[in-house]
């Protein structure tokens, strides 16, 4: 039988059915679509999560700023507060790592696009900061990662997760509901309870508008992969203490989708709107492309 | 629905899908289409990569790409420095081809013995691309397959020669177009393949009389 599923209601129907963790079902329909070893698909995900601990890493110690000289070096400024600051030292050393891999990104580091190279920050930083917390072994995180996909082929499929063609909710907010599936799944959450953890966390960012300054992906993007990471901690933490979404998944999905659609086109990727078009975004456009052209 | 990898993936160099890694899949396929080391590129920037380009590393990504430098190649960020070093010498210019995707180049090549191609596409989202223009002939490369490129005479019987010499290899053509400047003129045969091209293909197009050139493009 070949694995196939369209929505994350049928994921965990199925998973429930074949009696194996949904995870391994993505892993299952990687295998029969490519035609490739289960061995592959694994290290194939354990080659990224050691991309993803790089960039981390290598954001955490970079001051460099970025090209443009809007971002750089605040994944330090934060990891340097986690003791004394308000929230625990886990949502703040998750922030740090969030927007180290955003910081690595917008300076041409290498990175892992999760489900894009303008969210890349926030699954890895989670996962990294959960695994610590937990003693977690690699392979649970590798596990969490499928996890994560999983997620993310739903919202593409049914949804999008490109800021140009959803906004923002559709980049940072994906990231929040894959990084919220996989930290339940970390903790042990059963699959209805990865289902509410991926649903808060999408759901309160809906409306997401995409409006980067002069165009880059850097403000807000670097700092807001910091705040979406604690984001989805919150939402996990929600879900595991058994709170629910009253909007299923699959229709807070849908309902990202509908609201994409709604959006104007000023807010998705084009910067002709919102924080884009400020007077202090505006200079900076004309400060960094008023330069004589490409070098 | 995508793969697994599309969502968690891909590796790259940022800071942008489009705008970097794509442009350096852009600068790869035009360095395979020469076939050999450049020394020179004119690069033609269109559109929002004109726009933007140069705050994503555009201009970087491109060349990188040229020199055969792949999307999460960590030396991207340094690759005018490193043209200069290896003797590619290069020079940007925007321009506006009209009605076209935002993000579109065209590259024009001049490789170490002389050889010269002008390759124009665009960079269509999350990294891919689409190859447009070979040398001014309408064409559509992904990039995603192995491709067999065949400069030919506009004459009956010369595809059945190519498909001859495919099909004695057991070798499947997943996608196929061809492109003329004239009736009897010059023609571009391009075959998108389902596995990689041994050398004796190319070899063996050769050795046909309407056939002026082959040449095999890896998938990048
Ligand atoms: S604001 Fe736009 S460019 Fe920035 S992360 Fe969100 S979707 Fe991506």
């Amino acid at each position: 039988m070949m694995t196939e599923f369209n929505t994350l209601a049928e994921l965990m129907a199925q998973a429930a059915e074949r009696k194996l963790p949904p995870y391994e079902l993505v892993i299952r329909r990687e295998m029969e679509t490519r035609a490739v070893s289960r061995a592959a698909v694994w290290s194939a995900m354990q080659k990224n999560w050691r991309v993803m601990q790089a960039a981390m890493a290598k954001g955490l110690r970079s001051e460099e700023r970025s090209l443009s000289g809007l971002t750089g070096g605040d994944a330090k400024r934060i990891f340097s507060r986690r003791q004394q600051g308000f929230l625990g030292e886990a949502a703040l050393t998750a922030a740090a790592r969030a927007v180290a891999v955003s910081e690595v990104n917008a300076a041409m580091g290498r990175i892992v696009a999760c489900p894009t190279a303008g969210s890349c920050g926030i699954v890895p930083a989670v996962l990294q900061t959960a695994a610590e917390q937990r003693g977690s072994h690699e392979d649970e995180i590798v596990a969490a990662l499928f996890m994560a996909a999983g997620i993310g082929m739903v919202v593409e499929q049914n949804a999008c997760i490109a800021g140009a063609a959803g906004g923002c909710q559709a980049e940072c907010g994906t990231a929040a509901g894959m990084a919220a599936g996989a930290l339940v799944q970390l903790a042990g959450g059963a699959p209805p309870v990865i289902c509410e953890g991926v649903a808060l966390a999408m759901k309160n960012l809906l409306g997401l508008a995409c409006d980067p300054v002069a165009g880059l992906v850097e403000v807000p993007c670097v700092k807001r992969n910091g705040f979406v990471a604690v984001h989805a901690m919150v939402a996990a933490d929600m879900a595991l203490a058994g709170v629910c979404s009253v909007i299923p998944v699959d229709e807070v999905i849908g309902a990202m989708q509908e609201i994409g659609r709604l959006m104007p086109a000023a807010l998705r990727e084009t910067a002709a709107g919102g924080l884009a078009v400020t007077p202090t975004a505006q200079a900076a456009a004309r400060r960094i492309f008023g330069k004589s052209s490409c070098s | 629905m995508r793969g697994v990898f599309d969502i968690v993936g891909p590796v790259m160099i940022g800071p942008s899908s489009s705008h970097t890694a794509g442009a350096v899949r852009l600068g790869l396929m035009a360095g395979k289409i020469l076939g050999e080391r450049a020394v020179k590129a004119g690069i033609q920037l269109h559109g929002s990569f004109a726009r933007t380009g140069q705050g994503h590393g555009t201009d970087k990504a491109l060349l990188a790409g040229i020199m055969g430098f792949l999307p999460d190649d960590e030396r991207i960020r340094d690759a005018q420095a490193l043209a200069l070093q290896q003797g590619l010498e290069y020079s940007f210019q925007t321009v506006n081809f009209g009605d076209v995707h935002p993000n579109t180049v065209l590259l024009h090549l001049v490789g170490v013995s002389g050889r010269i191609v002008s390759v124009g596409g665009a960079s269509i989202g999350g990294g891919n691309i689409l190859i447009t223009k070979i040398n001014g002939y309408a064409v559509e490369l992904t990039g995603e397959y192995p491709a067999l490129l065949v400069l030919h005479r506009d004459r009956p019987g010369v595809i059945l020669q190519v498909a001859g010499i495919l099909a004695r290899r057991g070798l499947n053509v997943a996608f196929m177009r061809v492109s003329r400047q004239a009736r009897g003129q010059e023609s571009l045969m391009i075959m998108e393949m389902d596995e990689a091209l041994p050398a004796a293909v190319v070899d063996e197009c050769c050795s046909y009389a309407d056939i002026e050139q082959a040449m095999a493009i890896p998938a990048i």
